[in-house]
């Protein structure tokens, strides 16, 4: 696979949300508006190239048995780091974003493709793949948060469009999953039209 | 009364899964049976309980004497892993009937977020259950760890009811899988808003 | 691939890796840890330049404490050639929906409040957090009025403020809070009054 091709299979064709549908909880939880799914989409992105950057150079150094806690260990160290920057240099977007960023730890994307893919294969391939995955979900992430906030609050990336409160429910809880899950429909619609 | 206010609003006024997302991959991975979600569920419970005392105690006892309270992400979910490590291997030795039921969702659990979740919310955040907000004490997280799970257990069970008769339903081609389930969850969302202003 | 494992190269292995992550984090947080405490001042004085009219001292060296109700409350004076212009009180609700809410509010010397601005808050997005100042209108409201007589209480309860549509609780507890950031100003302007006099 051509070194662009890793980087577009993250982003359409295993997209992170709409196909593979990992780390649903940070999906649904923050994408209150469209500036607040982008900036945690480009923190998972971080851990995410950073994880698959350092799993991929210590792997054949790590006993098969203890993979695993040792990879959390370095998702876990990323995401310190990133926590710490974040206080430091976004303080604002941190608050906001609260819980999910220690619990992009948790999340499925980056262990997933830490054990599929980082730990088999070269250390730009796993940079490139950490990015294409990471570029995708903060895409879903944008979108999904773009369609929440014009439907939820009226405005786009925080520019009131027009002078109304929105739908509320949209911003709540149960707006989330339906458009998340009308979003795949359309995802779905797309892709077999093309294909 | 203090604790029953804990209870209600952890199991349904601030359910964990339909208002604050967490646990929401096995929520949709392993909630197509109800026998299942109840395992599941079981498994959940378990967990957080003893990961939320867990995590309690190497916090304040731990963590903030030394002065290293940003090692918890890092603590909390090597913690967690080994917990559960540890239940599924004490299990198998005294109880093989329940790991029999629950033993094949524990190595799920460890990536499962709501027990991460949990232990970092009871001890970073106030809570004000009638009273006056205030940091949980030692009995009170892991009551409302506890009772968050069995919330969690709740709409896991409901939620895999309502997916069995979905199966026998003729749902459009687009909407297979994972959207109708997700609409569905926002449904169930909805109707777990009804509980708002409860306590 | 892989390598075997064994019992002594998975402890090792585990002990290294998890030794070289403490350390470096310890270094990250060693780096980081004044940013933070500047980001937590900067976000202080961001909201203090805010609420109060224009002044070139700086308050939070000039901060002191009064007590009101047995809480203790953060005043900043803000002053312009000497002259006090106005207060900065930090105020507090702890009957938000999501617990406590964190409030600067600033009042001019005749007691009206010049502007208000959110330091911290736990209410539902989308809900409650359209008290923060740019969300909604309805922080607007406060400006320019006199606690004295503009009735902080919801309509819904016999007061002169317009609640947020479906927050009632949100904004009682905002208004709570800025009731007890006047009461706590008039303690700091009783005060001023008595040093004035005492110097004449």
């Amino acid at each position: 696979m051509s070194k662009l091709s890793l980087l577009t299979s993250g982003i359409i064709k295993n997209n992170p949300t709409f196909v593979l549908v990992l780390g649903m909880c940070p999906t649904l939880a923050t994408t209150t508006s469209a500036i607040n799914g982008f900036g945690m989409g480009v923190a998972t992105l971080f851990v995410l190239t950073m994880s698959n950057i350092v799993i991929s150079l210590v792997a054949t150094q790590v006993p098969d048995k203890v993979r695993i806690p040792v990879y959390i260990v370095v998702i876990a160290a990323f995401v310190t780091i990133l926590q710490l920057l974040m206080q430091a240099f976004t303080p604002g977007l941190y608050a906001t974003l609260g819980i999910f960023i220690p619990l992009i730890v948790v999340n499925c994307i980056v262990l997933g493709r830490a054990e599929a893919y980082a730990s088999k294969n070269s250390v730009t391939d796993s940079a490139m793949d950490g990015i294409g995955s990471g570029i995708g979900f903060t895409l879903a992430l944008t979108v999904i948060g773009l369609v929440r906030e014009i439907l939820g609050s009226a405005s786009i990336f925080g520019v009131k469009f027009m002078d109304s409160d929105g739908i509320l429910a949209f911003v709540l809880a149960p707006g989330a999953f339906i458009v998340l899950g009308y979003l795949m429909v359309l995802f779905n619609k797309l892709k077999s039209k093309i294909s | 009364m203090e604790y029953i206010i804990i209870v209600i609003s952890a199991v349904f006024v601030n359910n964990i899964l339909l208002s604050q997302f967490l646990g929401v991959c096995p929520f949709l991975g392993v909630s197509n049976k109800v026998s299942t979600a109840a395992g599941m569920s079981g498994a959940v419970v378990f967990v957080i309980a003893l990961a939320t005392l867990t995590t309690y105690i190497l916090q304040y006892y731990v963590l903030v004497p030394l002065g290293i309270e940003f090692m918890q992400t890092v603590a909390f979910i090597l913690v967690i892993a080994a917990l559960v490590q540890m239940v599924e291997i004490i299990l198998k030795k005294i109880s093989p009937s329940l790991y029999q039921a629950l033993g094949i969702f524990l190595p799920l659990i460890t990536t499962n977020c709501a027990v991460l979740g949990l232990a970092i919310l009871v001890v970073s955040k106030e809570f004000s259950f009638g009273g006056a907000p205030h940091m949980l004490n030692m009995v009170e997280s892991v009551v409302y760890a506890t009772s968050s799970a069995v919330g969690f257990g709740v709409a896991m069970i409901l939620f895999a009811g309502i997916r069995e008769q979905q199966e026998l339903s003729n749902v459009p081609k687009a909407f297979q899988g994972t959207p109708i389930a997700l609409i569905t969850a926002g449904i169930l969302a909805l109707s777990f808003m009804g509980f708002a202003g409860l306590v | 691939m892989a390598k075997e494992s064994s019992l002594k190269n998975m402890v090792s292995t585990l002990f290294i890796v998890c030794l070289v992550s403490s350390t470096l984090l310890g270094g990250v947080y060693a780096i980081t840890k004044e940013p933070i405490e500047a980001a937590a001042i900067a976000k202080t004085n961001s909201s203090i330049s805010q609420v109060v009219p224009a002044f070139d001292n700086d308050p939070s060296a000039d901060v002191f404490t009064k007590e009101f109700d047995g809480n203790s409350y953060k005043i900043y004076p803000a002053k312009k050639g000497g002259e006090i212009v106005g207060y900065a009180v930090e105020t507090f609700s702890t009957n938000g929906f999501g617990g406590r809410i964190v409030i600067m509010v600033g009042f001019n010397l005749d007691g009206t409040i010049f502007n208000t601005s959110v330091l911290s808050h736990s209410e539902t997005p989308g809900l409650g957090d359209k008290m923060v100042e740019g969300k909604s209108t309805f922080s607007v409201q406060f400006k320019g009025k006199n606690p004295a007589d503009f009735k902080m209480s919801v309509k819904k309860d016999g007061g002169d403020v317009d609640a947020i549509t479906a927050s009632t609780i949100t904004s009682r507890a905002f208004c709570g809070a800025l009731e007890s950031a006047y009461e706590v100003y008039k303690l700091c302007v009783q005060i001023q009054t008595n040093k004035e006099n005492g110097n004449e």
